[in-house]
């Protein structure tokens, strides 16, 4: 039996240790926020919070995760209002909005580490994640927008 | 306040028909459009194309309109939602003719049923052009029986009264109703005859052509508790994955699933029918494999050991087929428009200047891959699902499943992108085969690998474009021969030449003055399923044309845009339906829609000027520009690249501009053509899917590259003409990311003197 925490509640899962996080947080816990977009760590749809740091939880195995602490999209702010999904909102950042979890959860996880990044910086921590809709422009304006503050 | 939007399909609709007030709103299974109905079509200020589509318009608000008692207004989306922004444009534009408060509105999305809600395709840029006169028509009509409603609650005429920010006053007492006081009356009164209906002054919008509200599910999507196909849970679901033949054609021999039983969670493995090709939207078949989760389903399915049938098919190599497509286009084709006389242009030509452009084929890639729900019990099928087509889906699953209109209903969730995948259902039907086989709810999720390898594909082409020099380097004859696999493979047994509807995509429409055209197409065979991808054959099309003119532009020694103005000519209306085969306009009247070079002309023009066209630029960077009537909206681009050292491209800027006719939501147009600078980037630097031995070589982001972040134009500017209402609204969701490439490309050869004719780029420039 594993045991994790997922946005503060306490989870187990009894199954097939290998299966991936995102399968277990989307089809057994009912968090669907996680979007699955590649299975193979190269979009970032599925990004979400590990102890604190941003992880593509289609490459994680439950074994990995087990003992440890899950954040995800339904989690990151009680009420929705994280300064980086405030910014999202201010910018219109998403067009179909389905990579949009995993871009916040990055952006989180940079402006926690990075409060005033770079372009550069930008780039480099969200070049994981896709947006086949092109929202880049104003993913980057998003960024800034959620350092300086909305 | 209840937040309608947010909860699964299946409970909105039934809190929206509990609180509906004007009855049939949303209510399932309802088929009876109100009989007292606008008549399709009226009121029309231009006349669409919107009524020659399967159940054309309805603008009853009796069908999309809803107010309680509290004044909340519900409004209908019955369009497909991929990103566009669609679901918030047309109800908005009810709101704004209803005199509704934004902030007391409400959008519910629609179930597939054409018949009560006219057509739902969302497809072909289609939304905003055939349904902004319909949206307006519902929204005055709504308003008009609220101003009834309080004139006869007064005892007054309805001409004293008007509506205004939700409610009706009477102007002259200044006494007023709120639109929740007034929502029962308004909703006994019949929908008003059209001649009584008043349509606002544009100049009264409050929300139209702002650009001020945000779309409806930002809240949804920031907090990952919008619904998109995936994300439909039903009580005792099962999670099936499909393993689909990997040559098109092929069926199962024989299936060992044993290694995959052995798996903890994998409760069944199963073949799964598929249909004999051409299929249209029918499932390819293969082995499913259903399991506690979707995750174990595909641990499962890599465990599976299947042999399959031989297929003709298995001789498709995209390298050979190139190869033969070019030998097809060095010689005559079908004739397809015929102006003047080209061979006597060619033989009298001073000078021929030829080249030959490839596009390859390539997948849609939407960041959701299909997924799918289905619920088929007690001979009703109910599906969840992210389809563009939801009348379509619901005609297609009675159809397979034999069941009749009123025991099939198709929820539509949001869309994870689309762009043209989703038209086809193949995915809705695989889950609903599953869910009666099974005899439970099942999910069918595709992953990334089954998305790339089994996708309708956007068809690989091959273009050969003539000019016929005079003496003094005038422009007299073009020949341009197309050869590519037609989409309508998908649909009749070897067509062997694309249709008119492919053709007239930026071949035979073409804008140019010359006195001699002929446009060819060539036989080719499609031995993949293929599909349309946004922008369809103006992708390839436009590729050709616009790097043609800077080709010819460089040979003699001309600047390209002024060499485009050239040949666009003076302004005027091209009109090439007498000599062209069944010219297509996009299933628009040409009257509404012509070719009008005026309006070729001011994109490039507004374009050029406002990207600064012509000036110095640091060393390593150049410019290109490309123009494009596209799905009856004009755009064009100019993108700027640098290219270091290395040969590495990026772009620090695009400029496009668009007229789009009369627009609802700027905003939005913007969002649309800073995303297709994405997109057409990523299909003019990377995209192709090859096969081998008929089986497609590419399967995920890693061999299957898109444009990144750090990869992204670093600006995108977009500049809309503006225009009144005399001017027809026309497409946006498509159009700009056809003149993408070729700007792209032209600036590349600005830059570097090398010219790019094939597609995609990839490394051809580096160093
Ligand atoms: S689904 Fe995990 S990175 Fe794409
Ligand atoms: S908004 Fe559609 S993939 Fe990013």
């Amino acid at each position: 039996m594993i045991t994790l925490s997922v946005n503060g509640q306490e989870h187990s899962y009894d199954g097939d240790p290998s299966l991936p996080l995102l399968w277990f947080l989307r089809d057994e816990a009912g968090l669907p926020g996680t979007k699955f977009g590649c299975g193979e760590a190269l979009c970032g749809a599925c990004t979400v919070h590990v102890n604190g740091e941003a992880v593509r939880s289609c490459a994680v195995q439950m074994s990995d995760a087990a003992g440890k602490t899950v954040v995800t999209i339904e989690g990151l702010d009680p009420h929705g209002n994280h300064p980086v999904q405030r910014a999202w909102r201010a910018v219109n950042v998403p067009q179909c909005g389905f990579c949009q979890a995993g871009q916040i959860m990055q952006a989180a996880a940079l402006l926690k580490q990075t409060p005033n990044p770079t372009d550069e910086q930008i780039h480099t921590a969200m070049a994981g994640n896709i947006c086949r809709c092109g929202c880049y422009q104003r993913i980057e304006a998003a960024v800034r927008t959620a350092a300086t503050g909305v | 306040m209840t937040h309608i939007d947010k909860s699964d399909p299946a409970s909105v609709v039934e809190n929206v028909s509990r609180r509906a007030w004007l009855k049939g709103v949303v209510a399932s299974g309802s088929l009876i459009v109100a009989a007292s109905a606008l008549p399709r079509g009226a009121m029309a200020a231009w006349k669409t194309g919107a009524d020659a589509m399967p159940h054309g318009t309805v603008s009853d608000p009796h069908v999309f309109v809803a107010i309680d008692k509290d004044g909340i207004v519900t409004i209908v989306a019955h369009r497909s939602e991929m990103g566009t922004g669609s679901k918030t444009s047309l109800p908005m534009v009810v709101a704004d003719e209803m005199s509704a408060d934004w902030s007391r509105c409400r959008v519910v999305q629609a179930p597939g049923d054409e018949v009560k809600y006219g057509n739902q395709d969302t497809d072909g840029s289609r939304s905003l052009r055939h349904f902004v006169q319909p949206m307006r028509q519902c929204g005055a009509a709504a308003r008009l029986m609220l101003e009834m409603a309080a004139a006869k609650r007064l005892g007054v005429d309805v001409s004293e009264v008007e509506a205004i920010n939700h409610e009706v006053v009477h102007r002259h007492s200044g006494r007023s109703f709120g639109f929740g006081e007034l929502a029962a009356d308004a909703a006994a009164l019949p929908t008003p005859a059209p001649d009584q209906i008043r349509l606002k002054d544009p100049n009264s919008f409050r929300y139209i052509g702002t650009g001020s509200v945000p779309i409806v599910d930002l809240f949804g999507i920031t907090t990952g508790t919008a619904t998109y196909g995936a994300d439909v849970r039903l009580p005792g679901m099962k999670y099936a994955v499909i393993l689909r033949p990997p040559v098109l054609g092929s069926k199962v021999k024989s299936v060992d699933g044993s290694a995959a039983m052995k798996i903890r969670g994998v409760e069944k493995v199963m073949e799964v029918k598929g249909w004999d090709w051409p299929a249209k939207f029918q499932p390819l078949g293969g082995v499913a494999v259903i399991a506690r989760n979707t995750g174990i389903a595909i641990k499962g399915r890599d465990a599976l050991k299947v042999v399959w049938t031989e297929s003709p098919h298995a001789v498709y190599d995209s390298d050979t087929f190139r190869e033969e497509m070019l030998a097809t286009s060095r010689k005559p084709g079908k004739t397809v428009r015929n102006e003047g006389d080209i061979d006597a242009a060619m033989k009298s030509a001073a000078r021929v200047v030829s080249a030959e452009y490839y596009v390859p084929q390539f997948a849609h890639a939407p960041m959701e891959p299909p997924v799918a729900t289905a619920w088929v019990h007690d001979g009703m099928a109910e599906v969840w699902a992210p389809v563009q087509s939801p009348g379509g889906t619901h005609d297609d699953l009675c159809k397979t499943l034999g069941l009749a209109y009123d025991k099939v209903k198709v929820n539509v969730t949001l869309l994870g992108g689309a762009f043209g995948r989703k038209s086809k259902c193949d995915f809705a039907l695989e889950a609903a085969l599953l869910s009666q086989a099974l005899n439970a709810p099942v999910r069918v999720q595709w992953t990334r690998e089954d998305d790339i390898q089994h996708d309708f594909y956007h068809a690989p082409a091959v273009e050969r474009i003539e000019a016929a020099l005079d003496g003094s380097n005038k422009v007299i004859g073009w020949r341009h021969r197309n050869v590519a696999p037609t989409l309508f493979s998908t649909f009749m047994p070897d067509p062997k030449y694309q249709q008119p509807l492919e053709y007239s995509m930026g071949q035979v429409d073409l804008p140019f003055e010359i006195a001699n055209i002929r446009c060819e197409v060539g036989e080719a065979a499609a031995h993949s399923r293929i599909g349309w991808f946004r922008s369809v054959r103006n992708v390839p099309n436009t590729f050709a044309t616009q790097c043609f003119v800077a080709e010819l532009a460089h040979e003699l020694g001309r600047d390209p845009k002024e060499m485009l103005l050239e040949l666009i000519g003076a302004p005027r209306i091209v009109d090439p339906r007498k000599t062209t085969v069944d010219l297509w306009n996009y299933g628009d009247p040409f009257e509404t829609y012509p070719i009008d070079t005026g309006r070729v002309r001011g994109v490039v023009e507004l374009v050029a000027e406002k990207a600064g066209w012509g000036r110095n630029l640091p060393a390593g960077h150049g410019m290109g520009i490309a123009v494009q009537r596209c799905f009856l909206s004009y755009v064009a681009t100019v993108v700027e690249v640098a290219v270091d050292d290395k040969g590495k491209i990026s772009v620090p800027r695009v400029d496009t501009a668009i007229d789009c006719g009369f627009f609802v939501n700027p905003e939005r147009i913007v969002s649309q053509i800073e995303g297709a600078a994405i997109m057409g980037l990523t299909v003019a630097k990377h995209s192709a899917v090859t096969f081998k031995n008929g089986v497609a070589q590419q399967g995920n982001f890693n061999d299957y590259p898109v444009v990144r972040i750090d990869e992204a134009p670093r600006v995108t500017n977009v500049h809309i003409v503006q225009n009144g209402w005399d001017v027809p609204s026309s497409g946006v969701g498509e159009p700009a990311t056809a003149p993408f490439a070729p700007a792209f490309c032209n600036a590349i050869f600005a830059a570097t003197q090398k010219r790019i004719r094939s597609l995609p780029v990839g490394d051809q420039i580096s160093l």
